[in-house]
């Protein structure tokens, strides 16, 4: 079975203005929900209290309202269900830091007489420790990014790294502003599925640019433009195939996962979809932009391979005894 | 059957190494290296605690007042509003003769600044002696809670120190609400031990006392630990404490009840029996964190330093108090910064989502390859399988602990395991539609996918290191199978399946079906 058959080449570059105009729609889109609405921090950052409670009916969570209401513990909380209709989870803005009280007894008991529930999950989150998290997710993002700038301008040039990093930040815009607009709590385990997104769509990225790398070194055209448009297409059945297999596979923890790992399975699918989109559509006309010069390349390529040929020639010669 | 190579060697070692290795996981065997499953899947408890390491500091101060006391008893030396707050001591001799010997004395206390104003002294810790306090009171915290933890039943506790003063507490195992609650209680009672003397001239008037009366006088009030309207007016500096203790341990009265019995060492021993002689028809108060539990009349002097705390407990909270005891007191204060408790029931639950979740995505992906690539689809899946046996193996090996990010990583490595195959089937097709030899298209297909999948995964595997060095807890896991999956597809994706083809290309070569092979026509 075959998608697409290399006939031949697709003009991606010509469509990039319009890609550009939708990307920045996004962008902005993202920037707008990211200020206005912004992000709703879950425990692990803002700190706080979870405790999930599953009913074995329906949870009566009008009557658990009423009831949670007489203890002071409970002001402010919210209800919400989680997942399922018979499973809630209170959250409260406040923690205790008695080791001997638990939330989750308290819970227990101001809950008698709704009915036949079990506490599953005690969550607390100190303020200090969030802060902490917060710190340390900040820092691991910055740290992913930079060294997997490091390593792009290592192995390609400056202007891929770049270019790719322009890519990266733009999923992850994108993708937090859908976290926003559908409102989910922010969590380590979305933290984590960022930091993938960020391997990931740079994964994406990397597979079309070793081909411009290889177009660039190997092709007799001198047109940037050209040779992308050509790298793009011979990986187009890969990237397709590979964003595939790996949609299939979040999908199916999107669907099945759970309640606990959905907000991580969100986040990965819409990285998946904006990862594929951004390393044809963001990262290469970028690079074009750039102006990454093929000819000056090329010359540069040359000059380095004759001086590799007079390093050997020395060496020949300083082995063979003349020097 | 073509020749075997020393790929197809390489590979079928790991695929060996993969399947025996994972056996003791996949099966639940006795014996063998397994995964641990993490607090999220198995269902636990997960502690952050602060120390109150001030109170460390002041505790300290008590005790050293404590024993001008006792030094000044020993050597008639007259003191007089012999007084200590948390910044430090202050008292005045009626003698001034006596300054020297004082003096003398203090200077074996390491660590006090020491003023001395005519007859009146005032003592405070020195910043180092504060900060050598604090850093005792958490090491000593670490100690005795893993001391307790030990002694409470359950399999595995993790007791750890978390940057400079934090302790990690994980664990595993916690089946019900009530064992959960008899381990925070172990872990978090302070278990001070002190021994008192009641003031009998005053104790009449306690009802009618405030602190601050109470300790105008050096006195301070407590309360009975049945019956908080009953209240003890006590001396505020201990006789002793249970630094001195060196056993508890559960017994019985004579009426069959539980109580703790406790032995003293030999210092504590002689000043009870010193103190007991003297006192001999006043009271002796048993305080413990806080609380009266008894206050029996001293009939006689009590020498051997043995002695009994009573109080209404049930068998298992007398056994707790003993282990509690034993394990020695907690110099300070400890209070809970981060708490993660999932039950039994939440963790199978994640466990079988994941699971589905895992097989569902495995089968879309292997019934996917096999439509798209044919027989290049099938070799893809046979180094996914092996893979994933790798991956598992090498988890067991380590004892790697698997949690709920922890599946999704490996549910993730199924997608992103194949891409490897994906790029070289790719190349392959191409350079057959090029009008390349089947031989030269496998080898350059190979050859010229290598870079790409090399590049694209070390990016990714930045990625992965970075959130195992910065992440925490559960999020480690998903960063350990990725990691794990990445290095692994590396050896099956690209070595296993070009050691397949070799294999098989004569046969390749024969058939001339690049439907068959490739999944293409032509």
């Amino acid at each position: 079975m075959e998608f697409f058959k290399y006939t031949k080449t697709f003009n991606f570059m010509g469509k990039s203005k319009m890609a550009m105009a939708i990307s920045i729609i996004l962008l902005l889109a993202s920037y707008m929900l990211l200020v206005t609405k912004g992000l709703n921090y879950g425990v692990d950052f803002a700190g706080g209290t979870i405790v999930q409670v599953k009913y074995d009916t329906v949870a009566p969570i009008d009557e658990m309202r009423e009831k949670l209401k007489d203890n002071k513990i409970f002001d402010g909380a919210s209800i919400t269900e989680f997942g399922s209709a018979d499973e809630v989870v209170v959250r409260m803005k406040t923690t205790t830091s008695d080791v001997e009280v638990d939330v989750g007894d308290v819970t227990r008991e101001a809950l008698k007489g709704t009915g036949n529930y079990e506490i599953r999950r005690v969550d607390i989150v100190g303020p200090t420790v969030g802060a902490e998290l917060k710190e340390k997710g900040v820092i691991s993002l910055v740290l992913a990014i930079v060294g997997i700038l490091i390593y792009v301008a290592f192995r390609f040039e400056w202007r891929f790294a770049v270019s790719s990093i322009f890519a990266l930040i733009h999923d992850i815009s994108i993708a937090l502003g859908a976290i926003s607009l559908v409102g989910l709590d922010v969590n380590l385990d979305v933290l984590a599925a960022l930091l993938t997104i960020l391997g990931y769509s740079l994964n994406d990225t990397i597979i079309v640019f070793d081909r411009i790398r290889e177009g660039v070194t190997s092709s007799k055209k001198t047109d940037l433009t050209d040779i992308v448009n050509e790298s793009v297409t011979r990986t187009l059945a890969r990237t397709t195939l590979t964003s595939l297999t790996t949609f299939f596979v979040v999908f199916t923890l999107f669907m099945f996962g759970g309640e606990i790992i959905h907000a991580f399975a969100f986040t990965l699918l819409v990285g998946v979809v904006v990862g594929t989109y951004s390393s044809v559509f963001v990262a290469s006309p970028i690079l074009i932009w750039f102006g990454f010069d093929v000819k000056g390349y090329h010359i540069k390529l040359a000059q380095k391979a004759k001086r590799e040929a007079e390093k050997t020639r020395m060496r020949d010669q300083y082995e063979s005894g003349i020097m | 059957m073509g020749k075997l190579n020393f790929r197809i060697v390489v590979f079928g070692l790991a695929i060996i190494f993969g399947i025996f290795f994972s056996i003791p996981s996949l099966f639940q065997l006795q014996d063998g290296k397994k995964v641990t499953l993490g607090l999220d899947l198995q269902g636990g408890l997960h502690m952050l605690l602060g120390v109150k390491t001030e109170e460390a500091t002041k505790s300290r101060i008590k005790s050293i007042t404590a024993s001008i006391k006792r030094f000044s008893e020993r050597k008639d030396i007259l003191v007089d509003d012999l007084k200590f707050d948390e910044s430090g001591i202050s008292f005045t001799l009626l003698d001034i003769d006596d300054v020297k010997n004082m003096r003398e004395f203090l200077k074996e206390t390491d660590g006090l600044n020491i003023a001395v104003n005519g007859e009146s002294f005032s003592i405070n810790l020195t910043k180092k002696e504060i900060a050598r306090t604090e850093k005792e009171a958490i090491d000593q915290a670490i100690e005795t809670i893993r001391n307790r933890l030990d002694q409470f039943g359950l399999a595995e506790p993790v007791v750890a120190r978390q940057g400079a003063e934090k302790i990690l507490v994980q664990l595993a195992g916690i089946k019900t609400a009530e064992d959960e609650q008899r381990a925070r209680e172990l872990i978090s009672r302070a278990a001070k031990l002190e021994l008192m003397a009641v003031d009998e001239d005053r104790i009449a008037r306690v009802n009618t006392m405030s602190d601050s009366d109470a300790s105008e006088y050096g006195d301070v009030i407590l309360e009975d630990s049945k019956n908080p309207a009953i209240k003890y007016l006590v001396h505020e500096i201990p006789i002793l404490d249970g630094g001195m203790l060196t056993d508890a341990s559960m017994g019985f009265d004579q009426n069959n009840r539980p109580l703790i019995n406790f032995k003293l060492n030999a210092e504590g021993a002689e000043i009870f029996g010193d103190f007991t002689g003297k006192s001999v028809g006043k009271r002796l108060a048993v305080v413990l964190d806080g609380k009266v539990y008894s206050a029996p009349n001293i009939n006689e002097r009590i020498g051997g330093g043995s002695g009994q705390i009573s109080g209404s407990y049930t068998v298992m909270e007398a056994k707790d108090l003993a282990i509690a005891l034993r394990s020695g007191a907690l110099l300070a204060p400890i209070y809970l910064m981060e708490k993660r408790s999932v039950g039994p029931s939440l963790g199978a639950d994640s466990i079988k989502a994941s699971m589905m979740a895992l097989v569902g995505g495995f089968v879309l992906v292997i019934v996917f390859m096999m439509v798209y690539y044919r027989m290049a689809g099938v070799i893809a899946n046979i180094a996914l399988i092996a893979n994933l046996f790798i991956l598992l193996a090498v988890m067991s090996l380590f004892g790697a602990t698997l949690t709920l990010p922890g599946m999704a990583g490996i549910v993730l490595t199924v997608g992103m395991a194949v891409d490897a195959n994906v790029i070289i089937s790719e190349r392959i097709r191409e350079l057959i539609y090029e009008g390349k030899s089947m031989h030269k298209a496998i080898e350059e297909g190979y050859a010229n996918a290598m870079r790409a999948i090399l590049d694209a995964n070390i990016t990714t595997l930045i990625a992965s290191v970075v959130l195992y060095a910065y992440g925490t807890g559960a999020i480690k896991g998903f960063a350990i199978t990725m990691s794990i999956g990445i290095l692994a597809s590396m050896l099956t994706a690209i070595l296993g399946t070009h050691g397949i083809y070799q294999m098989l290309e004569s046969k390749i070569l024969k058939s001339k079906d690049n439907k068959f092979w490739f999944g293409i026509k032509g």
